[in-house]
């Protein structure tokens, strides 16, 4: 498969948040602020494209029968291994991020990705396929955490720009203070993946016009 | 049993349940808090099997966390935890099937997703991270497990409700079940204000 139909995968038709639900509980969870976002959205990404390849080079050594209880362990490894760089190196990410960082573990993406591609494809096609579908993660991410900010708190790349503060758009006393709230996580993620499925589906009828034409 | 102590631990199993709930306030667990809540019979056979298992898996990871502290090794907590989740898990698939076999058809098909279901692994982690004692973890376990099971059951009969009922084509399917589960948020953000102790 091409670079371009993969990411295409990743980013749209097969992105792992709005198509194939996975990932579900970082999504809803920290997706507060853009800084939040992008952290997260990269922490998997690298995390991803590492078990991606470890478990694509070790495709042919690992029994099949324990297959997933090593893909845990290794997940598992790679996961501990970025918990403490962030620890030593983004102290702030770490703490907004909290009990989320150790639980990508258990983040279906993974998993799925490692038992779906990374376990019958070669090694290279592995790593960019952890990095389109890590990439598509992020994406929905950041979408999610800028509608949130927006209307939550009222300001943009808050944690980044403006010395931590974000950019206000939206007066202080105006925002709702509910969609930075577990609340609006639900909300944004419904409208973003309705959002989705709308695109999706008008693209798919232009190429049929396209065809018929 | 002090007074003091008494105290914390019904505050831990009333906020595990309703103000601090697992799946609408804490978001661990959304993965088959989608998935398996189609049907009431289901969701609710979901959410015994992972109560069971929280319970259990607070427990082990009690003593687990016991011998890394004293082996200085605490950075391999989420390794250690997450192997330790996937045996219990195992060990009760395989005790069941062998001892409990009304208890296995009933749950089985549930176990081998709850592996990797955070609320169970989250758990375990927030409870060492807090700090709680044996009982403490074994009581917020049991009651995070309660917490979604109580939100699992209510969210797949409004959802038996919801996809007879006509919505536009865009939100059909998980849209229209995650503003569902949107609204049930903020009728549980009503329990916050709940302060029992």
């Amino acid at each position: 498969m091409k670079f371009k139909d993969h990411f295409k995968e990743g980013l749209l038709t097969k992105n792992p948040v709005t198509v194939q639900l996975l990932g579900m509980c970082s999504t809803l969870a920290i997706t507060t602020s853009l800084f939040n976002g992008l952290g997260m959205g990269l922490a998997v990404t690298v995390i991803l494209i590492c078990s991606n390849v470890l478990i694509s080079a070790l495709r042919k050594v690992i029994p099949s029968q324990i297959r997933i209880a090593a893909y845990i362990v290794i997940i598992a490894g790679f996961v501990t291994i970025v918990d403490l760089l962030l620890q030593a190196y983004l102290q702030a990410l770490s703490e907004s991020l909290g009990v989320f960082i150790p639980l990508i573990v258990v983040n279906c993406i993974i998993l799925g990705r490692a038992e779906a591609f990374a376990s019958k494809n070669g090694v290279l096609a592995s790593a960019l396929d952890g990095l389109c579908q890590g990439f598509g993660y992020t994406v929905a991410l950041v979408i999610v955490c800028v509608i949130r900010e927006l209307l939550g708190s009222g300001t943009f790349g808050g944690g980044i720009l403006n010395g931590g503060e974000g950019i206000r758009i939206i007066p202080e006393g105006f925002p709702a203070m509910q969609m930075v709230m577990p609340v609006g996580g639900f909300l944004v993620l419904g409208f973003v993946i309705a959002g989705s499925q709308w695109l999706m589906r008008r693209l798919e009828r232009r190429n049929k016009k396209k065809e018929a034409v | 049993m002090e007074g003091a102590y008494m105290q914390a631990l019904l505050g831990i199993l009333f906020s595990a349940v309703l103000s601090e709930n697992f799946i609408l306030v804490k978001f661990y667990g959304i993965c088959p808090f989608m998935g398996v809540s189609k049907k009431i019979d289901t969701a609710l056979g979901m959410g015994m099997a992972v109560t069971f298992v929280m319970a259990l898996a607070s427990a082990a990871c009690y003593g687990v966390n016991l011998v890394l502290e004293a082996l200085e090794l605490q950075y391999m907590q989420t390794v250690v935890f997450i192997l330790v989740i996937a045996s219990i898990v195992q060990v009760v698939e395989m005790f069941l099937k062998k001892s409990v076999p009304a208890l296995y058809k009933a749950l089985g098909v549930f176990l081998p997703l709850i592996t990797t279901n955070c609320a169970v692994l989250g758990v375990a982690l927030v409870n060492v991270q807090a700090g709680y004692d044996f009982l403490l973890s074994v009581v917020n376990g049991a009651a995070g497990g309660l917490g979604f099971t109580l939100a699992i059951v209510l969210f797949a009969s409004i959802r038996e409700r919801v996809d007879k009922s006509e919505c536009p084509q865009a939100f059909k399917g998980f849209p229209i079940a995650l503003i569902t589960a949107g609204l049930m948020a903020l009728a549980f953000m009503g329990f916050s204000g709940m302060k029992i102790f």
